[in-house]
């Protein structure tokens, strides 16, 4: 009997400290995203005033920049979502065997893959042959990163209609594309739209593709065809700058670069639990 | 006798498989009658009904043999439906004979919406008529005085028995000739599914109906003409009194009084 | 109607069909921009150590006026990579130059450093991260009360929306400071900028492997427990094997993510073309050395940026792609 009890005593053991470590990693982990926050929250609300947002870099602001780092993600998004979705329902909808499960593949593997090597393959097709960076470039690059994230939402998000409801639309007449159309994607209507938010947040925040496709600009333009700004490109290049202003404006620039993501974020998902309550 | 439709010699085999899920299968159906397909799991009731309006085309590779064939409204002029090919012939055959799902499947949109679905499909668009139609497909499935006043509501607020009888609205207001019921009461209540089966009787007076349950009762109570099936074969079809009050196999007897399946 | 289904089917065709055609063009686009450089150095690439060093290769008693034109040509298309005249693809390097003594030097890159230092800064964010994020995840699954497992699981998911980029800046501002009081050596380091890599990459180990986790039946876990398996044992001998393939393709998956990553990185790692002997040296990873010379870059460095690109795409593909097998093969 004492055997097993020291044999008890010690598996109790190995456990409480094993939970112990676990709950330590938990609050490791959320002690870095509170840090963090707080660091951009305080830095950031220090140097935060209105003339960010009507002035342009040029002038001490962010105004230029945040309108090009959405007009950029809004441009991709135009590009992307409709290709990246339509790409999605060939995979479910019609594609079946070697090709489809190749392109699967193959786009799962880009989702993860190097986004300063997409901006370099970008930068060798639109930004070499007509002599300067700009604003197209860029938009592209962030597409590319889209695309394959909205193809694996729509992907996933048609996998989990049930069959029965496609074979509903068959038997009264319908014909494949009018069951996808009409049953199919409305049925994951939310679902969709929560997945492109979040992959808009996702690209909105991004700075590697753009570091030498649109780089980014001082001025207010409109114009695509040359540089272009950038809010993720300009941080970059303000941090690296010695003078506090420029690294002040920057702690500014990422803290409202971090509200716009988490708002989105927060969007999508406050989207999904409207739905689930329902 | 007039039939909706006969099946002759039919074979099916499933994409990949080694051997025929359906073997060599005689059954005429009889216009406005109820023919019930019953058996254990796997005898291939579901198969052959999903034959009758070629949803198994959905999914490429199956091999058919032998004919299936639908007769007009007077029972002449048959058509084997195994040779149709083209998308429009398929898109009227499924007019001509509708389906019903075990699990009940509302589409997402508003209950006016599902129930003009296939009526929108062939090109109706007239509102009066639209109503007008609505009207007699909702009272046919006798939902009609539940959800006469949320015609625009969305129709995934619907309990499951009502999502049932919509569904059969939405097969009824295409005014098929046939009717094909797969396990349509499996997946809901006893008082839903008496009142689905109150339903098919009523609606054989309009059409014929093939309905598939793996519930002997329920096929003892709802239906004309009952075939039993086994490991696909058709072992026995009579009318529904002689199976289960004198069949002639001893495999129908067996599965009757509950010896196996 | 028969023509609007095929043409649905057919636009959807060509749409995959065209991501397809993205997917290798990016492959082809920068083998072809890689060529010249793999042409010159071979496979030493990956294992020479210098970068921008010029090195005698020819020495000749011949002195021509050619030559020095010859430098003053290059020294004016220096950088340039839009001239019309010296395509970047064009073979001839301009880096050649003769000096009076005709002693012809070349500079000659090598690929030895950036590539140590991603796998380097990886590995270092490895090791801080799967613990963390495994025990994150066990927390989340088997671990946290009912009315935690929401708020600590979307904290988790919203650390993974941080852009990279911030990262960085907290990094470099905040953290390497504290590493540096900790550990000595250069704030900008191997191990600041492994560290940060591994914070950033947490959050997505942690998510993908608690979804592997919650795979796991609960028939299975309330099977162990019911034979007086203590919360340890069951993730130990039941989540953990069940789960296997799952935590394995995280963690891989997540390796491949790190080795390109460049903006958590880019501040923090020195950008200096050493290898480091110290974890708190500064050194420089591939992602970098693109992020800091592609504007101006001379022509024979851009050939071996190109060559590094490739080199990392490659690498980075195989092992993701590793991580996707590993995926498919729990599925099946």
């Amino acid at each position: 009997m004492k055997q097993n009890e020291n044999i008890k005593s010690r598996r109790l053991f190995y456990n409480k400290v094993i939970l112990f470590l676990s709950t330590l990693s938990a609050i490791v982990g959320l002690l870095f995203l509170i840090w963090i926050l707080i660091t951009l929250f305080l830095k950031g609300i220090d140097s935060i005033n209105l003339s960010l947002f009507t002035k342009d870099l040029v002038d001490g602001g962010l105004r230029n920049l945040i309108f090009g780092q959405f007009i950029m993600a809004f441009l991709a998004t135009l590009i992307g979502v409709p290709l990246g979705m339509i790409a999605g329902i060939y995979l479910r909808e019609y594609g079946n065997g070697v090709y489809a499960n190749i392109i699967r593949d193959l786009s799962d593997i880009m989702m993860s893959a190097p986004s300063i090597v997409i901006g370099t393959f970008v930068f060798i097709l639109f930004v070499a042959p007509f002599g300067s960076i700009n604003g197209w470039a860029g938009a592209i690059a962030l597409a590319i990163m889209l695309i394959p994230i909205v193809v694996s939402t729509t992907d996933n998000m048609l996998s989990l209609v049930p069959k029965e409801l496609r074979e509903a639309g068959i038997a009264l007449g319908a014909s494949k594309h009018k069951v996808i159309l009409d049953i199919v994607l409305r049925t994951v209507k939310i679902g969709l739209t929560t997945g492109i938010l979040l992959a808009f947040a996702r690209i909105i925040g991004e700075t590697a593709p753009l570091l030498f496709t649109s780089g980014t600009n001082s001025f207010w333009t409109t114009d695509l065809n040359n540089a272009f700004p950038s809010l993720t490109v300009s941080i970059y290049n303000l941090a690296n700058f010695p003078t506090d202003k420029a690294r002040n404006l920057a702690w500014a620039a990422s803290f409202i670069l971090i509200v716009i993501v988490l708002l989105i974020n927060l969007t999508g998902r406050f989207i999904i639990q409207k739905r689930r309550n329902k | 006798m007039k039939l909706a439709m006969d099946i002759k010699k039919f074979c099916f085999t499933y994409n990949g498989a080694e051997s025929p899920s359906l073997k060599n299968i005689n059954l005429p159906i009889e216009q406005n009658k109820v023919t019930a397909l019953i058996g254990p799991s796997g005898c291939g009731k579901s198969t052959l009904l999903r034959s009758l309006n070629r949803i198994h085309d959905l999914y490429p590779g199956n091999k058919y043999e032998g004919k299936i064939k639908l007769f007009d409204k007077n029972g002449e002029n048959p058509i084997n439906i195994l040779e149709l090919k083209k998308e429009n012939e398929l898109i009227d055959l499924r007019i001509k004979v509708g389906m019903i799902f075990q699990k009940p499947t509302p589409f997402p949109m508003s209950i006016f919406d599902n129930v003009v679905y296939g009526l929108r499909l062939m090109g109706i668009k007239n509102k009066d008529e639209l109503a007008q139609r609505v009207e007699k497909s909702l009272k046919g499935s006798a939902l009609w005085n539940e959800v006469k006043d949320r015609l625009n509501k969305s129709a995934m607020g619907l309990s499951g028995g009502q999502q049932q009888r919509l569904c059969i609205a939405r097969a009824i207001a295409v005014e098929p000739e046939v009717l094909l019921l797969d396990e349509p009461t499996s997946a809901l209540d006893p008082i839903s599914t008496g009142a689905i089966e109150e339903l098919v009787s009523e609606l054989k007076k309009d059409m014929t109906i093939a309905i598939v349950t793996h519930n002997m009762q329920q096929a003892s109570r709802i239906s004309d003409y009952t075939a039993f099936m086994y490991l696909g074969n058709l072992i026995e079809f009579d009318k529904t009194e002689t199976i289960f009050l004198n069949p002639k196999e001893k495999q129908t007897e067996d599965y009757i009084t509950g010896r196996f399946g | 109607m028969l023509n609007k289904e095929f043409l649905f089917k057919k636009v959807a065709f060509s749409s995959a069909t065209l991501i397809l055609l993205i997917l290798t063009s990016i492959f082809v686009m920068l083998f072809i921009y890689a060529k010249p450089a793999i042409n010159e150095y071979g496979l030493n690439f990956l294992t020479d150590a210098s970068w921008n060093k010029s090195v005698v290769i020819h020495n000749s008693t011949q002195n021509t006026l050619q030559a020095q034109q010859n430098k003053i040509d290059d020294d004016e298309n220096d950088g340039s990579l839009f001239s019309d005249d010296n395509s970047i693809l064009d073979e001839e390097s301009d880096d050649i130059s003769k000096n009076e003594d005709n002693i012809i030097t070349k500079t000659i890159f090598g690929g030895y450093i950036p590539i140590v230092g991603t796998i380097l800064s990886s590995l270092i964010a490895m090791v801080f991260a799967i613990p963390i994020a495994l025990g994150i995840a066990v927390f989340l699954s088997e671990i946290a009360p009912d009315f935690l497992i929401k708020p600590v699981g979307i904290a988790i998911e919203l650390l993974a929306a941080i852009p990279s980029i911030i990262y960085g800046m907290w990094g470099l501002f905040y953290f390497a400071p504290i590493l540096q009081n900790i550990f000595g050596g250069s704030q900008m380091s191997l191990l600041t900028a492994g560290l940060v890599l591994g914070i950033m990459v947490i959050p997505f180990m942690a998510a993908i492997t608690r979804d592997a986790m919650n795979t796991t039946p609960d028939v299975l876990k309330e099977s162990a427990y019911a034979l007086g398996a203590t919360k340890f044992e069951v993730v130990k001998d039941v989540i953990f094997p069940y789960a296997k393939v799952g935590i394995i393709g995280s963690i891989i998956l997540s390796l491949g993510r790190a080795l390109g990553e460049t903006m958590a990185v880019a501040f923090l790692i020195g950008s200096v073309f050493k290898i480091p002997h110290h974890l708190t040296d500064p050194t420089i990873s591939i992602p970098i050395v693109l992020a800091n010379n592609f504007g101006e870059a001379t022509k024979d460095m851009m050939g071996a940026i190109f060559y590094l690109t490739f080199i990392l795409f490659i690498f980075s593909f195989l092992v993701i792609g590793i991580a996707k097998f590993y995926f498919l093969r729990g599925r099946r």
